[in-house]
């Protein structure tokens, strides 16, 4: 089991293959209460193999719905969507999925529990287990492999759940505001180790977020997202140079890419409904 | 960095973080004993003060001696000995019905509303009023004390097993739906374990009911059993050896209990531990 893919390129291949392409994918619900909620209008868009893709948006507009789509987990209303040319319905074997919470089973250890994906694949524990042990090494969580995930701090089980979401080597990681929960320090350095790890991995990754300062550094492509119901704003190229640091945060360019991104959701009203970031 | 590191199946690490400066490690160790020895020194000082007839309330020193007879003729053991089993039997079979049909239950949403209308209007119905009918149909002997123990056993863990199986974790069923797994993946994996706790809120209930049964049946028809013995030296005014019985019973109850504690903490070890290392 090889850890990190042979193609050392970080140049996404956006135009021509496309990994994923929504296509006129929209979404209503109805909640407990009957009312019928429009959650996301009409979403087409390609993201390309190997892209860090991040959706920034106020709450409700529909980008965890999107995800949710992607992941299997809830079916569009309208639209289509595939994956690899492929239309999707259901549960894929090659995503891994991050949630905001680190959902972990806190019957299981830490080790246990980056092995769950090959309980539901069937495949022999022992045989992912070497796997499991690098992929914890490589968010520095080594030597934690026998503790439980609550003797663990937040930020700790959320890099277990990313070890979790990349033990089958998915070639799509979806990640639904990972870090939200965790405080701004801790936040600011797992987005460099995910940068890390994505670069270690190269897989193609779908980040929703609420922060503007967080999507900007990590991604290859920004879509912003309107209110309620969602749709694309605009795409916002982030041609920043990799790998990146922390400190890029503090550069001109940078600023203009998160201030243009802003503006896109001050116009849209959508500053109002709690898009503002924190950090 | 490390603080209170928690032992995976240690209850010490537990109570360890929770002890203070002024208390001892374990101060019930100190205050259980204090109020076991201030309620007999009041008992004895009623039986004194009221000079009330030994054939009425013996002071507790008469029933130790009672106590101290039944163990040393070997009067009580065999009656303790019949009482205990319709007890286990009585609680096992209670136990294993209330597990089985709860989990199969619990899966079908229209069968379980359906099924619970019944089970709430048959847990209206006294279940030891129908003991006599019970005598009737199984006998004097071990089976009849065994049926109404697990029939009064049945219910409360009947009630908790569904109420466990309902509880579970909807994020991690949908970790688990995005791994693609299949339903009884997500019953093993997740909503097995998530039941366990409440099976054992069903289990400590439960044990102490299966006593009630199997003494409440000795009571309406038995030739043997500590329920028997009680009828028997009531008869006699043998009011020493009854309280000498009923402490039989409590220490075989207590005993039940621990014994479903310890497999608790056991089992769901994962609800007691809550130190956390930081990093």
């Amino acid at each position: 089991m090889q850890l990190v893919k042979s193609s050392p390129s970080f140049e996404p291949k956006v135009d021509g293959n496309a990994l994923i392409h929504f296509d006129g994918v929209a979404k209503r619900y109805r909640t407990v209460s009957g009312d019928s909620v429009h959650a996301l209008d009409e979403v087409s868009l390609s993201i390309g193999s190997g892209e860090f893709l991040s959706i920034v948006g106020p709450s409700g507009c529909g980008k965890s719905t999107m995800l949710k789509i992607l992941a299997g987990i809830t079916s569009a209303s309208r639209g289509s969507l595939y994956i690899d040319g492929k239309p999707v319905s259901g549960p894929q074997q090659n995503i891994g999925v991050v949630f905001q919470e680190p959902t972990l089973l806190p019957w299981h250890t830490v080790l246990r529990n980056v092995l769950i994906p090959a309980d539901v694949a069937r495949i022999p524990r022992i045989r992912l287990r070497d796997r499991a042990m690098q992929l914890l090494k490589l968010v520095g969580l080594e030597g934690f492999h026998d503790r439980y995930p609550n003797e663990l701090s937040g930020g700790m089980q959320q890099r277990v759940s990313i070890c979790r979401a990349l033990l089958r080597d998915p070639a799509i990681m979806l990640m639904d505001e990972p870090f939200g929960a965790l405080d701004a320090l801790t936040r600011d350095h797992m987005n460099m180790e995910l940068l890390r790890i994505w670069q270690a991995q190269h897989n193609t990754i779908l980040f929703v977020t609420h922060s503007i300062t967080e999507a900007v550094l990590l991604s290859d492509r920004v879509i912003v997202m309107s209110p309620r119901p969602g749709r694309i704003l605009e795409e916002v190229r982030i041609n920043l140079p990799r790998p990146r640091q922390l400190s890029l945060v503090n550069s001109a360019s940078f600023g203009d890419y998160a201030n243009h991104i802003r503006n896109l959701l001050d116009r849209s009203g959508a500053l109002f409904s709690g898009a503002e970031e924190s950090s | 960095m490390r603080v209170g590191i928690g032992r995976p199946t240690g209850l010490s690490s537990v109570s360890a973080s929770t002890r203070s400066f002024s208390l001892p490690r374990k101060p019930e160790y100190i205050t259980i004993p204090l109020v076991f020895v201030t309620l007999i020194a009041v008992w004895q000082g009623a039986v004194s003060y009221f000079n009330i007839d030994e054939f009425i309330l013996p002071g507790p020193f008469e029933v130790a001696e009672e106590i101290w007879w039944g163990i040393t003729s070997g009067a009580l053991l065999p009656h303790a000995i019949v009482t205990a089993e319709e007890t286990l039997l009585g609680f096992s079979l209670g136990a294993i019905l209330g597990i089985i049909i709860g989990a199969v239950v619990s899966q079908f949403p229209l069968v379980e509303k359906t099924f619970f209308a019944y089970l709430v209007g048959l847990q209206t119905v006294p279940k030891l009023a129908i003991a006599p009918l019970i005598i009737v149909w199984f006998g004097f002997g071990l089976e009849s004390k065994v049926f109404i123990a697990a029939l009064i056993v049945f219910f409360p863990m009947v009630v908790n097993v569904i109420e466990g199986f309902q509880s579970s974790d909807q994020r991690q069923l949908d970790m688990l739906r995005a791994m693609g797994a299949s339903g009884s993946q997500q019953f093993f994996l997740v909503k097995v374990p998530n039941a366990l706790p409440f099976i054992f809120v069903g289990a400590n209930v439960g044990v102490v009911l299966a006593i009630l049964g199997a003494v409440v049946g000795e009571f309406v028809g038995a030739q043997e059993g500590l329920g028997y013995l009680i009828l028997q030296y009531n008869y006699q005014l043998k009011i020493g050896k009854v309280f000498a019985v009923l402490v039989v019973l409590a220490v075989i109850g207590i005993a039940l209990h621990l014994a479903i504690k310890t497999l608790q903490r056991k089992v769901v070890f994962w609800k007691k531990l809550s130190n956390r290392i930081e990093a």
